[in-house]
């Protein structure tokens, strides 16, 4: 399926370079593929930089002739005793910690199943891939019954436990290993006597490098979004993870007695969200051409 | 040392191993178990309820009455556009990426992927308040077209295609990269043979490089089935600006309002077990499907 091989892997202007000229009608489609996924996010920017009064009167595509980020800001950080910063720093608690373990275990075990034959090697990959298409419900609802019976419900390891298990990022890190580090490595370290402990710590697992943030990246993205699990297992407002503490704003924005700006907080905490998640895919394009399922070719 | 080689995917898998059973078999036999119970108040409602086995009474109510259905038939109406119509445009994309015809390719992968990056609620909330007339520069503008008078996205016969939107905005750039990766791994000299056999880019593109990347469109689908068979939080989000969002809209749904709000668990994990099967079913028909159509080992 992929081939990965120095001699094949297409590269510099033959990587589909711009070689003879530049077509303009395919540069048009990809303008304005470019307007589609970028108007959304220029008019967050927009309306949360905006006063509040003029939100519903200005055009929504141009700013307002008040520059209102720090009136805004301050909304947001003070709005319901500053439940906002907590929602935040939760969120990234949740992804960090969350994400750092699921890695971890994941791409150990992905190695070994890529690196290694044993017993029931199959039987047990397909298992845990049909794991895989299982639907939310059918898992988050019945973990809230095990985790009441546990008492670790609405507590931070009632988000954190869950988002350990990753077999997609298994799944990832399995391919990486087969094609990636080459079996004649391993076995001259243990032709030269190391101890199998030691092979995988010293180069086994080092090679693994590129998997391990690819794989870290996916999790720490797919744990920040997370709704549903949030969403059933807490209760505590100062445990929420921000997706579920600006929907429940959002919730507000039709009950009277709700102050006028907040829709407002509500947009300026949404721009807020998305920037831990840019940087994320930031970092995670500098790795992507060495990283998901190309084999061994560097950058 | 021929021990540590025999003992060390055990012990590598082991932490993986364990949390699969914990988070994953455990549950799923949980919810499976809890299906075939029922339980009943007692009378007036003042005593102890009992829980009885209710073998697969549980399973008739949701495959003959209820709302069960109802929402399968939504996510599937909802599926067979939303899927194809993103993986066209993710493909599209990836495919004009790559033909060498263009520039600036990385940052326009970069912009067309920052949709993936925000919060599936967050791309919800935003969508939801473009859709919201009052407050989106978009709704009075498409209302002057001609014909388009009664635009409005958050009405009962708009809020699916609109929920497809913000699905298609927020997956199309992860999908195009998957292809992209893919492209990236067909060897020059074929591309190459065929040029100088007076292919067209066009031609090249459609014929060749489509059919090459198979697995990776295969991978994508399936992915996208489970997604649509399980949509939940779009709707859910836009409950608060839209009265078309049921408790039944989509068997999600249907299954979390029914456990958490109608507090009827064992019901509920009935519906999430027929979802589960029915995902397996969907998930295997469309894998079948994609390896007939020519690329899949």
């Amino acid at each position: 399926m992929l081939q990965g091989q120095r001699e094949t892997r297409r590269s510099g202007v033959a990587a589909g370079g711009v070689r003879s000229g530049v077509s303009y009608a395919n540069m048009a489609v990809l303008a304005l593929a470019l307007v589609y996924f970028l108007f959304p996010v220029y008019w967050l920017i927009i309306s949360a930089t905006k006063a509040y009064t003029q939100l519903f009167s200005t055009n929504g595509f141009l700013p307002g002739s008040k520059f209102s980020v720090f009136t805004n800001l301050n909304a947001l950080f003070s709005f319901q005793h500053s439940v906002y910063l907590y929602w935040f720093g939760n969120t990234l608690l949740y992804a960090v910690v969350g994400g750092g373990l699921a890695t971890l275990i994941a791409t150990v075990a992905g190695y070994a199943f890529g690196k290694y034959d044993f017993r029931g090697k199959s039987v047990a990959f397909g298992i845990i891939i049909g794991g895989v298409l299982v639907p939310g419900t059918a898992l988050v609802l019945p973990l809230y019954l095990l985790f009441d019976k546990l008492a670790l419900l609405n507590s931070y390891w009632s988000i954190i436990i869950p988002s350990t298990i990753s077999p997609f990022g298994m799944y990832l890190a399995r391919i990486y290993a087969s094609r990636g580090i080459p079996d004649e490595i391993l076995e001259a370290a243990r032709v030269d006597g190391a101890r199998e402990a030691t092979v995988f710590r010293r180069i086994g697992f080092p090679m693994m490098k590129p998997a391990i943030v690819t794989i870290f990246l996916f999790q720490f993205v797919a744990t920040f979004n997370d709704y549903f699990l949030p969403l059933v297992m807490l209760n505590n407002t100062h445990l929420y993870p921000m997706a579920l503490g600006l929907n429940s704003w959002s919730a507000l924005t039709t009950l009277p007695g709700t102050p006028r700006d907040i829709y407002t907080i509500i947009l300026m905490g949404a721009l807020l969200s998305v920037l831990p998640l840019v940087v994320a895919v930031v970092l995670l394009q500098r790795y992507w051409s060495g990283g998901l399922g190309v084999g061994a070719v560097k950058g | 040392m021929r021990d540590g080689r025999k003992y060390a995917p055990y012990v590598l898998i082991l932490p993986f191993a364990a949390l699969f059973v914990g988070l994953r078999i455990i549950p799923i036999g949980y919810a499976i178990g809890e299906s075939f119970f029922k339980t009943r108040g007692s009378g007036l409602g003042l005593g102890v309820p009992t829980t009885s086995f209710a073998g697969l009474s549980n399973f008739t109510e949701v495959l003959t009455k209820g709302y069960f259905w109802s929402g399968v038939e939504r996510v599937l109406l909802y599926g067979i556009v939303q899927v194809p119509v993103k993986m066209a445009l993710a493909m599209m994309l990836a495919l004009i990426l790559d033909s060498g015809l263009v520039r600036f390719r990385r940052i326009f992968r970069f912009f067309y992927f920052l949709p993936y990056a925000v919060p599936g609620v967050i791309a919800a909330i935003l969508w939801g308040f473009l859709y919201y007339p009052s407050l989106s520069p978009v709704v009075g503008v498409v209302r002057h077209l001609p014909g388009l008078a009664g635009f409005t996205p958050l009405g009962s016969s708009s809020l699916l295609w609109s929920i497809a939107n913000i699905a298609t905005w927020a997956g199309a750039g992860f999908d195009m990269l998957i292809f992209i990766a893919s492209l990236q791994t067909i060897p020059m000299e074929l591309l190459e043979a065929a040029r100088v056999d007076g292919a067209s880019e066009w031609r090249i593109a459609t014929r060749i490089k489509v059919r090459m990347i198979g697995p990776a469109v295969g991978l994508s689908a399936i992915f996208s089935v489970i997604g649509t068979l399980q949509l939940f939080t779009e709707p859910k989000i836009l409950a608060t600006l839209s009265t078309a969002v049921t408790s039944h809209y989509t068997p999600n749904l249907y299954a979390y309002s029914q456990a958490l709000v109608a507090g009827r668990y064992h019901y509920a994990a009935a519906v999430s077990v027929s979802l589960a099967l029915l995902t397996f079913v969907f998930s295997f028909a469309v894998l079948g499907f994609i390896s007939k159509r020519g690329g899949l080992q």
